[in-house]
């Protein structure tokens, strides 16, 4: 399999793509049944083609083909198997080709799924789908071609940044890409709706899924991401607020948003307009934010190579993408329908306070990150945005969201009163009162309290919640049991999503309270942090395969009994002459025991060592709570109701359904 | 050499990192050497120092960096805090020298009126927006005629 | 428009035609805020190719102040200088800070050896040893009149530079009139600085 080949395997699937993107969208205008049957055909054979291309350019990494100037750039012989295949997309060419593939899976997965659907409604589903995905191909067979040969061939390649070189980060991207792309989906039933100029329940019900599992994907991408930051970078902390981050978390905001709205749109008919533009906003917010680091426009940490030329590019897509999109609204969207009536006191009105408070999250993020480029541009002023701003502006939002989490799901549709509601929550007002108290006493400062409190009312309202579903120690364990078995998945997977989230609150509440030292000690010496002794008992150093370590051995004591021997040790790599520090972590699930190995003083007779010893309490849980509500999102996506065009349930099914 | 200028300065270790995707993020494990004795003292200097910016950076504060010149800013951050001064005397400092950009937080101006007033004005928006559309919107709509013959016409056919 | 009948479109049947050019406008609205944000975006980035634009730029605000007072220890092959002797010029002065392990200040030293045939440049060593800056100077020639070491980098915080080079143009008097984060060798910052010294005269 040759780079050309790679190469022509790419142009193939550029050209099913434009076909796919025009065909069935005439032949959905005429009611040709030939031509937007061949919709599904192409998305599959587009997918095929991509995978061949991407297959090839994976091939030249593994066989060190260094004639490929992007092998030659990112590998090199030494390089273990693993890194050489995920390097493909650690870089600007191969993270585009990957994008374009994910993009096709999510085609091929309509076609593959969406038998159910309207034939018409496929059609210019699919349409969309190949339209986005033939700009991608073109970007990245004109501007960022992955097979560009060099001659004559180098010996070996100039290799990988070392930090890339971990698991965590190896798949880090596909999952976040496919969270990205994965909003695609929705994005293209939006336009196909405004096409048709119908927005109906059936629509509200087909969307849902792919937006559900689009979020869980980048509900795991964002965490992976902060988990690798955490234990890679070893400076003890999970987020930066970086722009790149930001990039990730604004869609994730209006994804979630979106998540929700569509329900109202299958349950009520109503914010269909509203779910229609989220739904345009959430894939645009993604495709902008990867794009806009990418040219160089945001400051980050993350550097992509930047480059302008690319820039306009990408901003020509962009505008094609986006613009279009946002043209078709404002010209069909008027003429939608508005939908079903419901007080403000009801499940629709709780939802529509969600909608509020993450979109305005959602705005302050987007205002924060694009600020300082906006005022440099417009008044020549240089200003930064950073952690402070991003921390006073957004808890404050987050913790009214929080509270509407408990209760919204409890609320009945359409007209609710409040009272019942409330009484049925005297036990999860004793906890949360308990826990007001345990974090008074616990941590220091306003928010953490404050957010910690929310977090566990809403764990505690999302366990309520099933139970009163099941009439839990109301009726004999028995029937609640049997009522279990026929509680929809969605319904569970909602609450173990919602309490997902006041887990990971509660470990960001927790981590607020970290403590570190940095200190510098001889071998044999004895810190105390946060009422653990950590002895550096020993440094010695050891060859690795492309690189020398100087691993050191600590030894942590509570009390006297010995908790655990930890192996920070910095890397020295050969080939790039750079360093990274590789952190030891010592957790045992409430909190993190966190050593770092610097630099090396003193003389060598007598040698001291910095280290930078952290204990952060319930970290873990950060992480853990976000695939808790991964983990939701996939319980409700195999929810039967929730598969695409699955025929209703049986009447009675429906009514223990309607909450 | 247009390069020279987008990446200029403390550009050539960089670049190699540049070209990839990685994060270019220095490790601050540092000399204890350089902190405060009185740990008072070295923990308002940690507070000060988290709001500034490691200018040569991106987007990490002076604490988190180990660039050369954050470490001297956090140097000078350190005498100041032991020569008495407030919090807010040595932020003037910084910011009298780098200017705004030196601030992770940027002070309430005209022109970052917009960017505070953020939060609020979202929510002052989503929250009109939608009183407006509920007030708009009778709680059950008046039938129209010709859905009135509709109707007459359904009951009609029973 | 579509002929369905729906309860929700005739709630308010005398204001029916100014609230569907209402609804227009609004949904209107989101393209305009993309469309604006577009504009800006494609600015930038022509910006950033003619380097008019740079989102990294620092602009720390030293034009119009007077110079800082510091005083710099020799960096053979020049002597140091101290504020005063800035301040007693009667002609105005370029300040450069370099070294030698900086590769853009190397790809800059043609362009001052330049700059230097019309006027006076000073140089400041910046964390650089006096035998590798000495070095650099003989090997790629020396286009300062004098020449101050900055070991500790302090003086350099207290001018506002953020990393080398950094050029400082200073009016007679010692007034700091012109300021670049960015090397000479670029056309944009050179025009930049031949406007200054056109408008002072010089």
């Amino acid at each position: 399999m040759s780079p050309e080949l790679g190469r022509f395997a790419l142009s193939l699937a550029c050209v099913f793509a434009l076909a796919q993107a025009i065909l069935p969208l005439i032949g959905a205008q005429r009611r040709d049944r030939r031509l937007m049957a061949i919709a599904p055909g192409l998305a599959v054979g587009q997918l095929v083609a991509l995978a061949a291309s991407f297959l090839c350019l994976v091939n030249a990494a593994i066989t060190n083909d260094f004639s490929v100037s992007n092998i030659l750039e990112n590998s090199a012989v030494a390089k273990p198997l693993l890194y050489k295949i995920t390097g493909v997309w650690g870089n600007h060419e191969g993270s585009i080709l990957l994008w374009a593939m994910i993009l096709g899976i999510c085609g091929a997965a309509v076609a593959a799924f969406g038998r159910n659907l309207p034939s018409a409604l496929r059609a210019r589903v699919l349409a969309v789908l190949g339209g986005v995905a033939a700009g991608f191909e073109l970007f990245c067979l004109t501007t960022s071609d992955p097979f560009d040969r060099v001659w004559p061939a180098p010996l070996d390649g100039q290799g990988m940044n070392p930090l890339l070189q971990d698991p965590g980060l190896a798949f880090h991207p596909p999952i976040l890409y496919t969270g990205y792309v994965g909003f695609a989906v929705p994005f293209a039933f939006a336009i196909a709706a405004l096409i048709e100029g119908r927005v109906d329940a059936a629509w509200g019900r087909w969307v849902r899924p792919w937006a559900v599992a689009a979020w869980a994907f980048l509900t795991c991408g964002i965490a992976l991401g902060s988990w690798w930051s955490y234990y890679v970078l070893g400076w003890g902390g999970y987020w930066f607020w970086d722009p790149v981050e930001n990039a990730s978390l604004i869609p994730w905001l209006s994804g979630t948003a979106l998540m929700h709205s569509a329900i109202v749109v299958e349950k009520r008919e109503a914010l269909k307009i509203w779910t229609v533009l989220l739904a345009i906003g959430t894939f645009s917010f993604s495709l902008s934010g990867t794009f806009l680091v990418r040219s160089g426009i945001l400051n980050s940490v993350h550097a992509f190579a930047q480059d302008p030329a690319r820039g306009i590019f990408i901003l020509g897509l962009l505008g094609l993408v986006i613009g279009g999109s946002l043209v078709l609204f404002a010209w069909r969207a008027p003429s939608l329908t508005a939908g079903g009536l419901f007080a403000p006191v009801s499940r629709e009105g709780a939802l529509v306070l969600n909608n509020i408070l993450l979109c305005s999250l959602c705005a302050v993020v987007l205002t924060g990150t694009m600020y300082p480029p906006f005022m440099s541009l417009l008044f020549g002023k240089t200003i930064s945005v950073g952690k402070p701003f991003f921390d006073a502006a957004t808890i404050p939002l987050a913790i009214p969201l929080f509270a509407v989490m408990g209760f919204g799901p409890m609320l009945p549709w359409k007209r609710a009163q409040l009272w019942p509601v409330m009484r049925r929550l005297w036990v999860v007002a004793l906890v949360t009162l308990a826990a007001f108290a345990v974090s008074l006493w616990g941590l220091s400062g306003v928010l953490p309290v404050l957010c910690a409190t929310f977090a566990v009312w809403v764990i505690a309202t999302s366990a309520t919640d099933v139970a009163n579903r099941i009439a839990l120690f109301r009726e004999p364990f028995s029937r609640s049991l049997q009522r279990a078995r026929s509680l929809p998945r969605s319904a569970f997977g909602a609450a173990l999503a919602h309490a997902g989230v006041g887990v990971t609150v509660l470990g960001l509440a927790a981590m607020s309270q970290a403590q570190h030292r940095v200190v510098e000690v001889h071998i044999g010496q004895t810190e105390r942090l946060a009422g653990y002794d950590w002895t550096l008992t020993n440094v010695q150093t050891e060859p690795g395969p492309n690189y020398v370590a100087m691993v050191a051995t600590i030894e942590i004591r509570h009390n006297g009994h010995i908790v655990t021997v930890m192996h920070p040790s910095k890397r020295s790599f050969n080939s790039q002459n750079q360093t990274t520090t590789e952190v030891s972590i010592h957790t045992n699930g409430l909190s993190d025991l966190y050593g770092v190995i610097g630099d090396r003083h003193g003389t060598d007779a007598d040698p001291t060592y910095v280290l930078r010893l952290h204990y952060n309490p319930l970290a873990p849980w950060m992480w853990f709570g976000a695939l808790i509500m991964a983990i939701g999102g996939a319980l409700s996506l195999s929810d039967r109701r929730m598969r695409i065009g699955a025929p209703r349930r049986a009447p009675l099914a429906d009514v223990v359904a309607a909450e | 050499m247009k390069t020279a200028l987008r990446l200029r300065r403390f550009a050539a270790p960089f670049l190699v990192v540049a070209l990839t995707g990685a994060p270019l993020v220095a490790l601050a494990v540092d000399d204890p050497a350089e902190m405060l004795p009185d740990p008072k003292q070295e923990a308002r200097a940690e507070a000060i120092g988290s709001q500034l910016r490691c200018l040569v950076c991106q987007n990490e504060s002076i604490e988190d960096s180990s660039a050369s010149l954050a470490k001297d800013l956090r140097k000078v951050v350190r005498e100041h805090v032991a020569a008495g001064e407030s919090n807010k005397q040595v932020v003037d400092w910084m910011v009298a020298r780098y200017g705004n950009f030196i601030r992770l937080s940027p002070p309430v101006t005209v022109a970052t009126l917009l960017l505070w007033g953020m939060p609020v004005l979202a929510l002052v928006t989503g929250l009109l927006a939608a009183f407006l559309v509920f007030r708009r919107r009778p709680q059950v709509a008046p039938l129209s005629d010709a859905e009135r013959a509709r109707l007459d016409e359904l009951t009609r056919g029973r | 428009m579509s002929n369905d009948i729906s309860p929700s479109d005739k709630i308010s049947p005398s204001g029916r035609s100014g609230g569907v050019t209402r609804r227009r406008v609004m949904m209107g609205l989101p393209l305009v805020g993309a469309g604006v944000c577009g504009v800006a975006f494609w600015k930038m980035l022509a910006g950033m190719q003619t380097g008019s634009f740079n989102p990294h730029d620092i602009n720390a605000p030293v034009t119009g102040r007077p110079v800082p007072s510091f005083t710099l220890a020799d960096q053979p092959p020049g002597a140091g200088f101290t504020a005063a002797d800035l301040k007693a010029l009667s002609k105005p002065v370029l300040i450069n800070f370099f070294a030698s392990w900086c590769i853009p200040c190397i790809a800059e030293m043609q362009a001052l050896l330049t700059v230097q045939k019309r006027l006076p440049v000073w140089g400041v060593a910046y964390k650089d040893k006096p035998d590798n800056a000495a070095g650099l100077l003989k090997h790629a020639g020396n286009p300062y009149a004098r020449i101050g070491s900055d070991r500790e980098g302090r003086v350099a915080i207290d001018w506002g530079v953020s990393g080398v080079p950094e050029s400082f143009l200073i009016a007679p008097g010692g007034t700091i009139i012109w300021h670049s984060a960015a090397g000479l060798d670029n056309d944009e910052v050179m025009a930049g600085l031949d406007a200054t010294l056109k408008r002072i005269g010089g």
